[in-house]
């Protein structure tokens, strides 16, 4: 059992309560998934520059920033809690090897808007920690993981993320990954974990390279993906869900005229500004719904 | 007698519900902010009506004998769970397993209900005025299920003795399940049921039923493609 859930501002109404909206929705999927929590927060892309998020784990800031200082340019260091986010002009090829090859980091995820803080704990600790309550932007979404195909570590926490701007979080668990993730990293994308997520999110951003749009993409997914899902995968512009055909794990949506909520249950958007007057309803099993993309 | 779900606990709530004392106390309750909590009015097993205003979560009603309860809004999953006896009306839609293993009482659902409603039925008479989803009455085995909108694919898999009946389009029965013919006997069961979901204006010509081929019942050998 996991908890998922999404956000997508239709307006610019509640830009500034983005954090707040998700958090309250982060801490209410604690019962399904309180070994780890983690979230991506897209905002206004910047043109030039990339965003690189970046879990120190329990090395010093300092050391990270000289360990980096002369290999990249950066034009912005931001320290949140265990987690850094790097703005850099740089071609994220480059900064991504120098980033991959820092012993004792991962790169938890990179974009022009997005940006990805994941850990191990509790997910009222967590977005504690994080401090989401104050992030403003666009869309979000959110993971509450109860282990249990893999380790509880912050490489096994969601949401994963192998593209830029790119993200997942995923309630269920796949049965064919270790076939996938063998024909993938064939295809030169790296895996860092043994978590059958990190290779769905692989899949997606190896179609999407390939020039195909996300709803084409998760609708292959549909024949490609084999075992239990709801997904929410989110992009720069949007976010979109996917349930499997059999669709035992659950997904919830509100729409209103400002906002598109999703999540596991109702009760973790019981709290969202006028969610008794959305439409509410389930995604249907094996139909692909998006928004803003 | 009012239940504010925001100043009362859940486990407080439903105390209070389970244990009424037919001479002191009122019978008749109302449920505020339930803001999707699960269990609500779970285990109640008097004679008593309650009304909740809003949408509630997993497994309301469960176990229900005698209540009353009325639900403005959708609900979760399982709602009526292995309900005994008295009446569930949810005038919004249901999520997936609505009715699931429920031995007797009546739930009537204003809207849609998602996947696996009514799965394993043991006695419960189930009426969706909306439509219902994939695998419906999986295992179904005694009881009703009438449906005035569609049903997804699947329906009445593994059937034992449940009728079902629908009004709309099937999307594909289930290994076992065929459709039957409507005898007077069935027209008159079927009328009656919609009386009481006071769908008087629906005729019970227009539904169409089906229920076990009786085929499965036990291992035969002839019939292993079918499993």
């Amino acid at each position: 059992m996991c908890g998922i859930v999404g956000i997508y501002l239709k307006s610019k109404k509640f830009e500034k309560d983005l954090g707040k909206m998700l958090s309250g929705m982060l801490i209410n999927m604690e019962s399904r998934g309180p070994d780890s929590a983690g979230f991506a927060i897209y905002k206004k892309e910047k043109k030039e520059e990339f965003k690189y998020s970046i879990c120190i784990n329990n090395l010093a800031f300092e050391k990270f920033k000289k360990g980096i200082t002369g290999k990249i340019k950066f034009t912005k260091i931001l320290k949140n809690s265990d987690h850094i986010i790097l703005s850099s002009k740089e071609k994220p090829k480059k900064v991504l090897d120098i980033l991959n090859e820092f012993k004792g980091v991962s790169l938890v995820g990179y974009g022009k808007s997005i940006e990805i803080f994941k850990q191990i704990g509790n997910p009222k600790d967590v977005v504690k920690k994080f401090n989401l309550e104050n992030f403003s932007g666009t869309h979000g979404i959110g993971h509450t993981r109860m282990a249990t195909e893999s380790a509880i570590t912050t490489d096994g926490s969601h949401p994963y993320s192998t593209g830029s701007d790119e993200c997942l979080v995923h309630n269920g668990s796949l049965s064919n990954h270790n076939n996938l993730r063998r024909n993938l990293t064939k295809k030169g994308i790296n895996f860092k974990s043994e978590n059958d997520t990190e290779v769905a999110a692989g899949y997606i951003s190896n179609h999407l390279s390939s020039k195909k749009n996300l709803k084409e993409t998760l609708m292959s997914g549909l024949g490609d993906l084999d075992g239990f899902y709801t997904f929410i995968t989110g992009t720069r512009k949007g976010f979109a869900v996917v349930r499997d055909e059999i669709a035992c794990k659950p997904a919830v949506v509100a729409e209103t005229k400002d906002y598109v909520a999703i999540a596991s249950e109702f009760q973790a958007m019981a709290h969202l500004p006028g969610v008794n007057m959305a439409k509410i309803f389930e995604p249907e099993p094996g139909v692909v719904y998006s928004w803003g993309n | 007698m009012k239940l504010d779900l925001r100043k009362l606990k859940l486990r407080k709530v439903n105390e209070t519900l389970q244990s009424i004392d037919q001479k002191r106390n009122n019978k008749s309750y109302t449920i505020l902010n339930p803001e999707g909590n699960h269990a609500i009015c779970a285990g109640l097993t008097d004679d008593i009506d309650v009304t909740v205003k809003g949408h509630v979560g997993y497994y309301c009603g469960g176990m229900n004998q005698n209540a009353n309860i009325t639900v403005e809004g959708n609900v979760g999953t399982g709602v009526a769970e292995n309900m005994m006896s008295g009446k569930i009306h949810v005038k919004g839609n249901a999520s997936q397993s609505a009715g699931a293993t429920a031995h007797g009482g009546f739930l009537l659902i204003d809207g849609d209900t998602s996947s696996r409603c009514g799965i394993s039925m043991k006695g419960i008479d189930i009426v969706v005025k909306g439509s219902v989803g994939h695998m419906s009455a999986f295992m179904a085995q005694s009881g009703n299920l009438v449906v005035c909108g569609d049903a997804g694919e699947a329906l009445g898999d593994s059937l034992y003795e449940t009728d079902i009946y629908i009004k709309g389009r099937v999307k594909s029965l289930g290994a076992d399940c065929i459709e039957k013919k409507m005898d007077n006997k069935h027209l008159k069961k079927l009328d009656k049921l919609l009386k009481k979901a006071k769908l008087d204006k629906l005729k019970s010509k227009d539904f169409k039923r089906y229920g076990s081929a009786r085929k499965l019942y036990n291992f035969k050998i002839d019939n292993v493609s079918n499993y």
